[in-house]
């Protein structure tokens, strides 16, 4: 009984200590390219996580960085550029196509083209082991003379 | 060999595979800066507010270890590096990573506030564990552990005498890491 109290006590502090929706900064159009570009940045800290919709500190500060790197005027190309220097292409959701990332990329289409080549291999195959028996003479007088009897 | 075994061998090779990749631990990213010189910046100390610049460094091979008070895996790597220290002339720089929590009450505070609180706290907290550092650079903001890509507290890298990063540990350092790898590594660049 007192554990529970505890934990509903507890569940009450979480609730008290939840913080709300962090205001807009006061540029809605920073805003809105921050959102754009961190859905396709990756937390690090909860590595299934957007950087848009994560609440880690460190996507916190991510945010804040990239808010930052929004009103020196950067592209996003240059704001990627600065988060793969420092935590590697890890960050990206969508890596760059380059000699390193052809597995990641292609290598889902090689197997799917190495399978299509089994099946297609497969089916000739069957389709030959299919043909139709053709009897020959001695074999159809004796179904003749089976089926009579 | 028999067309039984197709499957047989598929299915020991998707197991090999997944061994492979369950058994990696997803947290361990390759760092893009190893090979890189270490980023520029410029911060009070825990000891003065002098500012410290990994400029200061350059031909020395020296360690740049990531810390806070309030990080679990820190207290268990401390000793570690204590000893190590005591070992080695090998000078290592503590960087004081968020000290100040955002949920931390100090955290309203004016940033010289924050600074006071910060030292005092990581004082006290060296007093009891030991100090292994040289110096201790006090990131109360996090900008500079974005620079250096910390993601994780303890993060451990190795910076040679030109100032390029060499080396790069996330998580607690072990004694097995630290003789086997991070010391003959340490030790060759400071031949070179």
């Amino acid at each position: 009984m007192k554990g529970l109290c505890i934990f509903l006590i507890s569940l009450c502090l979480g609730v008290a200590n939840a913080r709300e929706a962090v205001p807009l900064a006061e540029d809605p159009v920073v805003e809105t390219r921050l959102v754009h570009i961190s859905q396709e940045l990756r937390c690090l800290v909860c590595q299934n996580e957007s950087l848009a919709s994560s609440r880690a500190e460190l996507a916190d500060d991510l945010r804040r960085e990239v808010r930052d790197l929004i009103r020196a005027n950067k592209s996003d190309q240059e704001i990627k550029d600065f988060l793969v220097s420092r935590y590697g292409d890890f960050v990206l959701y969508r890596p760059e196509v380059k000699p390193l990332t052809w597995v990641l990329w292609f290598g889902p289409f090689v197997v799917l083209l190495i399978a299509g080549i089994f099946l297609l291999a497969y089916l000739r195959q069957r389709r030959s082991a299919m043909q139709p028996q053709v009897l020959s003479d001695a074999e159809r007088a004796r179904v003749e003379q089976l089926l009579k009897d | 060999m028999k067309k039984v075994f197709i499957p047989l061998v598929l299915f020991f090779g998707l197991v090999i595979f997944l061994a492979i990749g369950l058994n990696r631990d997803p947290r361990e990213i390759p760092s893009p800066l190893i090979g890189k010189p270490a980023p520029a910046f410029s911060l009070a100390t825990l000891e003065s507010d002098a500012a410290f610049s990994p400029q200061h460094m350059l031909g020395k091979v020296w360690m740049l270890n990531v810390w806070a008070t309030w990080c679990v895996a820190c207290r268990e790597e401390h000793p570690i590096l204590v000893a190590f220290a005591e070992k080695n002339q090998i000078p290592i720089v503590g960087l004081s990573y968020k000290e100040i929590q955002p949920q931390d009450p100090a955290a309203k505070q004016s940033d010289a506030i924050k600074l006071q609180v910060a030292r005092e706290r990581s004082a006290v907290w060296l007093q009891r564990h030991g100090n292994p550092y040289t110096t201790s650079v006090m990131d109360l903001d996090g900008r500079v552990g974005i620079q250096y890509g910390v993601y994780g507290v303890p993060e451990t890298y190795v910076i040679d005498q030109q100032g390029v990063i060499r080396f790069k540990h996330v998580g607690a350092v072990t004694p097995q890491l630290l003789a086997e790898k991070i010391l003959p590594l340490m030790q060759g660049l400071g031949k070179s």
